[in-house]
């Protein structure tokens, strides 16, 4: 996984609500059984509509996704994360985040930062009035910063580090095996097996 | 985390900690816990990077005994193999997985495939007290049994591979508190709606839900299996329903049921919330308010009485919604008409939901010019309701019935929404595009879809 530090990019600012994984990428895409190349199946739905954001160039190249409360509700596709990534995406900044997409993003090492409504939305403002406007998600300084606003976020101390160091969960728990097999050796037989 | 370990298991606990407190591997300060997994089901979709994972790093599958997959999102629901390439190779990628892996797979065709979360109830592999996953955010619904059942994404999926754990932070508890009876006609499905419309998509973001009160146990397990289902609806990361004796009657005799069955049930009677265990969050919703109930909007929190009529707008979301369906405020809801009734997936496609379709189809015919799809949850579930003669009440009226799988749930097979398309669905999803770009989806319960197949017009059966 990439490390994540320091970031600094444009945004688009996303003002919908809701947004949910069948939004961010619709099923039709999730056939395909290799992990890259999602990034023509994000949003692919409102790609359509010539106004949506994404359709606007002076967003081209925009690494930072400014959205409106209860992102990526719904299905636990991860492809939804591969595609934001894949698009170029790097953050996403959100009032809300549903559970299982806040944990699938930063298996990935795609930040969601969540901040309050009107934090959110003055990013949104600022985005939409300046294109060119850069902001910067310090996650050593838990901290988004942009032109006229610095405001901090909340992450745990462990995910932070893990974020930070580029570190591979299955690696870290494999370090553990023999509290596994413990834990095996106490297991209830009555518990079902499969063959 | 205020509560310290020996505080946690001296005092009064719920039933979703009680679960978690079992099966904790390891446990740090500063760190997630490390949670033992004892069932991982698996299927074709969010799996095949998960294994490429596997093999790129010369790991394998610590406990393939724990581990059981079928096929269910790409199948069609006529009978022939798999027209669309793409899904075939899907389809396929997952068989050569288990075959190298050692999984045991229930494909096409075999007597015991279905959808993942009607299989593993159904083969009697999810029991109370334990932790269940699998990567489909519908997981949820085997906590109808006082399991810990949550969905994960494809990394995770190859995480519980690898090490059969999940390193995971405790989310918080939440007590649904259901009080009062269901009034008659007022199925599991319209609970879960309304409980959804009442807090909301994120209304459980963070939470294990525990569904309590009178109503909840009178449901029957297909019935709880209904309400947990839609937990992930209200954003909750898993739904919970503590085991009694219609868990046990369900359970016993199934393939995977504990031998020493005595003491399993002994076992299971412990898993109920400790008398004095408080939950982060406490919500009481009155059985007796609720009636028939529909979606009009785009989110499952978009719903309303059946009764009733399109609502006026609250937010710009809701404008959005109501022009993404073709709606207007102040039109009665009984006056929407539809293109397609879908029966079934894994939230309604189970043998008590088509007995409710079947007491309302039979003797009676479908509108004419409207598409009806019934499709079981399983093999076994088709199987059990032509035994019944469902079946034939189903094409007596003009429904199609059809054979096992996700289908119109989702737009990944052949079952899909032609654009600007509306339909009255069993399934629990109606965001835009989800059962085929451009479609409209209405989510309502087996009843309400089966009267409404009957009149064209969203209905309740009273009003046949
Ligand atoms: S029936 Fe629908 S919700 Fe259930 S597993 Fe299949 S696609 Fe997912």
């Amino acid at each position: 996984m990439e490390k994540f530090t320091v970031h600094t990019g444009r945004a688009v600012p996303l003002r919908r609500s809701n947004v949910d994984t069948d939004q961010i990428i619709p099923a039709e895409y999730l056939k395909r059984v290799t992990r890259s190349g999602f990034e023509d199946g994000l949003f692919s739905a409102w790609r359509n509509d010539p106004s949506f954001v994404l359709n606007d160039s002076r967003y081209d190249g925009a690494t930072v996704l400014v959205a409106g409360p209860d992102f990526g509700t719904g299905s636990s596709r991860e492809h939804a994360v591969w595609a934001l990534q894949d698009y170029g995406f790097r953050a996403v900044i959100s009032p809300r985040f549903a559970d299982i997409f806040r944990g699938n993003a930063l298996k990935g090492g795609l930040l969601p930062v969540q901040l309050s409504e009107s934090d959110v939305a003055a990013l949104q403002d600022l985005a939409e009035s300046d294109p060119a406007a850069e902001i910067t998600v310090d996650l050593d300084a838990r901290e988004v910063r942009a032109p006229g606003l610095t405001v901090s976020f909340d992450i745990d101390d462990y995910t932070r580090w893990r974020l930070m160091e580029g570190l591979d969960d299955i690696g870290l728990t494999l370090r553990h095996t023999d509290d596994i097999a413990a834990f095996e050796a106490s297991r209830p037989a009555r518990m079902p097996v499969t063959q | 985390m205020a509560r310290t370990e020996s505080a946690r298991t001296v005092s009064a606990r719920t039933m979703a900690e009680k679960v978690w407190d079992a099966h904790v591997v390891r446990r740090t300060d500063g760190e997630p816990d490390l949670l033992y997994i004892d069932l991982h089901l698996i299927h074709e979709v969010t799996s095949p990077q998960a294994f490429d994972g596997l093999r790129n790093t010369g790991r394998t599958v610590r406990r393939p005994d724990l581990t059981i997959a079928t096929e269910d999102h790409n199948v069609p629901t006529t009978s022939g193999p798999i027209e669309d390439p793409v899904s075939r190779a899907q389809v396929d990628a997952l068989r050569r997985n288990c075959e190298e892996f050692g999984i045991r797979l229930h494909p096409m065709g075999d007597a015991s495939q279905g959808i993942v979360h009607v299989i593993g109830p159904q083969l009697g592999l999810t029991q109370p007290g334990m932790t269940v996953v699998c990567g489909d955010s519908h997981t949820s619904t085997h906590g109808a049994f006082g399991a810990l059942a949550f969905g994960i994404g494809t990394s995770e999926v190859e995480h519980v591979l690898a090490t059969q754990t999940l390193p995971l932070q405790r989310p918080k508890t939440m007590a649904i508190e259901v009080e009062g009876a269901l009034p008659p006609g007022v199925s599991a499905k319209d609970l879960v709606l309304g409980i959804i419309t009442q807090i909301g998509t994120g209304g459980g973001q963070g939470h294990i839900v525990e569904y309590r009160g009178e109503a909840i146990r009178g449901l029957s397990m297909e019935g709880r299996m209904t309400v947990c289902n839609m937990s992930i609806e209200a954003g909750a990361r898993a739904g919970m329903i503590a085991p009694d004796e219609t868990t046990f009657d369900y359970l016993k005799g199934r393939v995977h049921a504990p031998q020493d069955w005595e003491a399993a049930v002994a076992a299971w009677r412990e898993l109920a919330t400790d008398e004095g265990a408080t939950f982060d969050k406490v919500v009481k919703v009155d059985a007796g308010k609720l009636s028939p109930w529909v979606t009009w909007g785009t989110n499952p929190g978009q719903g309303a009485a059946l009764s009733s009529s399109v609502p006026e707008p609250r937010d710009a979301a809701d404008e959005r919604a109501l022009e993404y369906m073709g709606l207007t405020a102040g039109t009665p809801l009984r006056d929407v008409a539809v293109d397609t009734v879908f029966i079934g997936s894994c939230t309604n496609g189970r043998l008590e939901d088509l007995r409710a379709v079947a007491e309302v189809l039979k003797g009676r015919k479908v509108a004419d010019g409207v598409r009806v799809l019934i499709v079981p949850g399983s093999v076994a579930v088709k199987e059990a309701a032509e035994a019944e003669g469902l079946g034939d009440v189903f094409e007596a009226a003009g429904a199609q019935w059809r054979g096992a799988g996700c289908s119109m749930c989702l737009a990944m097979n052949p079952d899909k929404l032609a654009p600007g398309e509306r339909s009255a669905s069993t399934s629990n999803r109606n965001f835009e595009g989800r059962q085929g770009p451009g479609g409209r989806t209405h989510l309502v319960s087996p009843a309400v879809a089966a009267a409404t197949a009957v009149t064209g017009r969203l209905t309740a059966p009273a009003d046949l």
